[in-house]
């Protein structure tokens, strides 16, 4: 019994490595762009190419673009470009609540940047990637840098004079973050 | 099914078939550019005279036999009166619509009818134009536009695709809703068969580098909607899905490609998908951490918390629809869970005090929905009939007092708890979980 099952495996194996047979899915992730294992469909992304569309901020500061911007800046930009969603101190809506005004995990009004957002960069990685919502990217970085930094002054979270660049913005310490955990749901018979 | 045609409002009173509704929607011999045969213009002389021979039928129903059909067409329609629509509640970018649930079949959404969940609205994309950039810890960053995507081997499966808020109107205590449809509580559920390309396939084109641990699913919608994957998963059973039930995937459905993630949250499963960045942890974008994380009774929020738990609805009898009579009704809904397959679905109509298996209709796919009927012979009286669903980890859908104490009240994701629905003494169906806590 042992000696057919390896030789139904050493089969496997040859057909696999046969010169016609077609990649498998279990080829070697990191094979060789040469090797007769890949189908080669698609093209090389250039540089530019990836810099044209990797926008994203990764929670350490990875990822943002050089430039800064100030608390005075941000709140000029956020009473043209925010207030009418957002409300003139970020707790009156009638979108998305950016000031806490309930306990942090109320919906809607403690769920916000200073109760609930675990980590500076993405407010600016949101700002940048989706707002404002009718005319999303069309702030340069450095209003990117005022806007966030003026709502997190709102927030409490920087002083009215402050100005932030890349390196302060991902120092900014935010009062959720110690309070995410991974999911612990399992299956099984236990509810969690 | 005629009895199930027996709505106390929002549509009981259908449209009466009849000839010129159905000419209405056949489009002619000369729009499709054919010759007309003798033989054509003899039907339109019949479907000229239909209308007044049907105004003065005789006896019995419309009869339908006394006039040629219509043709064939490019482009079938839904027959008139048969109006299913998804539910809009505000016209807002970012905003969703709800499957008619309570109003269709077996366990497959037809396409037009699959929810919607925008965050910035749907975006015109035209395939020929699509790219998706692949890079991060890759050995070969590579771009793929459709054809290329197209080219490689293609998978197909049949799975559920839910929001994890769906049914986040029925969990808090102080405010139970009554006159609530399926449709409006538990419609951000569709089921399909989605076409792609396995996404092991392309990170194995592009070579993952060691040390790669997630990666990151960009849209190309107007909020350049991101989510972060573990790499686990995207070499288990993720797919780029370009197809959906046998055709292109719809626009509101990520056309032209979309990342698809069986079991998941729908929010993870990234539409319009245009980037992959290959990473060795989470990006922590807007809606892994400010939005689709669970804030729980003990002051942390679970985060990434992705899978779909066992669940199930009762579809009929539902808000609006009334039982004329008592007698022999067929309890039926859906199911479904994001750990594997469904073994098990139980039904009440004592108000959970009495537990009953239901028929679950094969066949029984992992991570889809299954169909669950249950004869039942109502004797009249005012009652809750609930359902419960069991999956293959052992896992028993919840009562809402279970979620409570597991979580507390203040989530807004993954209300996966058993739904109850009141039969009142004159045939009158309300939302009834109201009466069990």
């Amino acid at each position: 019994m042992r000696r057919l099952a390896l030789g139904v495996a050493a089969v496997a194996v040859a057909a696999a490595c046969a010169p016609d047979a077609p990649p498998a899915r279990d080829d070697a992730a990191g094979a060789d762009a040469s090797s007769s294992r890949l189908f080669g469909f698609g093209s090389p992304a250039s540089e530019d190419r990836i810099a044209l569309w990797n926008i994203d901020v990764k929670p350490d500061g990875e990822g943002l673009p050089p430039g800064s911007g100030s608390v005075e800046d941000g709140r000029r930009l956020y009473e043209v470009q925010c207030v009418a969603c957002h409300g003139a101190t970020g707790t009156e809506g009638p979108n998305d609540r950016l000031v806490p005004a309930a306990n942090w995990e109320q919906w809607p009004s403690g769920r916000t940047v200073g109760g609930y957002w675990p980590y500076a960069t993405t407010l600016f990685d949101y700002v940048r990637r989706a707002m404002p919502q009718a005319t999303p990217g069309s702030l340069s970085d450095d209003e990117v840098y005022a806007v966030s930094a003026y709502v997190l002054h709102l927030n409490g979270l920087l002083p009215a004079d402050a100005v932030i660049d890349s390196a302060s913005l991902a120092a900014v310490e935010m009062p959720a973050r110690d309070r995410f955990v991974p999911d612990d749901r399992r299956g099984g018979p236990e509810v969690r | 099914m005629a009895n199930r045609d027996t709505k106390a409002n929002g549509g009981g009173e259908r449209a009466r078939f009849t000839r010129r509704g159905w000419l209405a929607t056949a489009p002619g011999a000369a729009v499709a550019g054919l010759a007309m045969t003798r033989s054509d213009a003899l039907w339109n002389q019949a479907q000229e005279a239909s209308p007044a021979a049907a105004a003065a039928a005789g006896p019995g129903p419309p009869d339908p036999t006394k006039v040629p059909g219509r043709f064939v067409s490019e482009v079938g329609s839904r027959a008139p009166g048969e109006e299913p629509r998804r539910l809009v509640r505000s016209l807002a970018l970012s905003s969703s619509s709800r499957t008619p649930i309570h109003e269709l079949q077996g366990t497959i959404t037809p396409a037009d009818l699959h929810f919607e969940r925008h965050h910035a609205g749907v975006p015109e994309i035209a395939a020929e134009d699509h790219e998706l950039l692949v890079h991060g810890m890759v050995e070969r960053p590579m771009v793929f536009r459709m054809a290329d995507l197209k080219r490689y081997p293609q998978a197909s499966r049949i799975c559920f695709l839910e929001c994890s808020g769906n049914g986040g109107g029925a969990y808090s205590r102080n405010r139970m809703p009554t006159e609530i449809t399926a449709q409006q509580l538990d419609g951000l559920i569709s089921t399909s068969e989605w076409t792609g390309v396995m996404l092991s396939t392309i990170l194995r084109e592009v070579g993952v580098r060691p040390g790669a641990s997630w990666l990151l699913a960009e849209g190309g919608d107007a909020a350049v909607m991101a989510r972060s994957v573990p790499l686990e998963k995207a070499t288990d059973d993720a797919m780029l899905a370009y197809g959906q039930n046998g055709e292109a995937i719809r626009p509101e459905q990520g056309y032209p490609v979309r990342l698809l993630l069986p079991g998941w949250e729908g929010n993870a499963q990234v539409k319009w998908l245009r980037r992959i960045e290959v990473t060795d942890r989470p990006t922590m974008t807007r809606d892994e951490t400010s939005r689709y994380t669970d804030p729980l009774i003990d002051g942390t929020a679970r985060q990434f918390s992705f899978v779909m738990d066992a669940k199930s609805v009762i579809t009929f009898p539902s808000y609006p629809y009334v039982l004329p009579e008592r007698g022999w009704w067929e309890i039926s809904g859906l199911a479904w869970t994001g750990r594997g397959r469904v073994t098990r679905v139980e039904v009440s109509t004592d108000g959970g005090r009495s537990w009953t298996p239901a028929q679950i209709e094969g066949p029984v796919l992992s991570k889809s929905t299954v169909r669950f009927r249950h004869l039942w012979r109502w004797d009249g009286r005012e009652t809750l009939i609930l359902s419960r669903a069991t999956d293959e980890t052992g896992y028993v859908q919840p009562t809402v007092q279970q979620l409570w104490e597991a979580r507390g009240e203040r989530t807004s994701y993954h209300q996966n708890h058993q739904r109850a629905w009141k039969i009142a003494a004159d045939g009158t169906v309300t939302f009834g979980l109201g009466e069990l806590v």
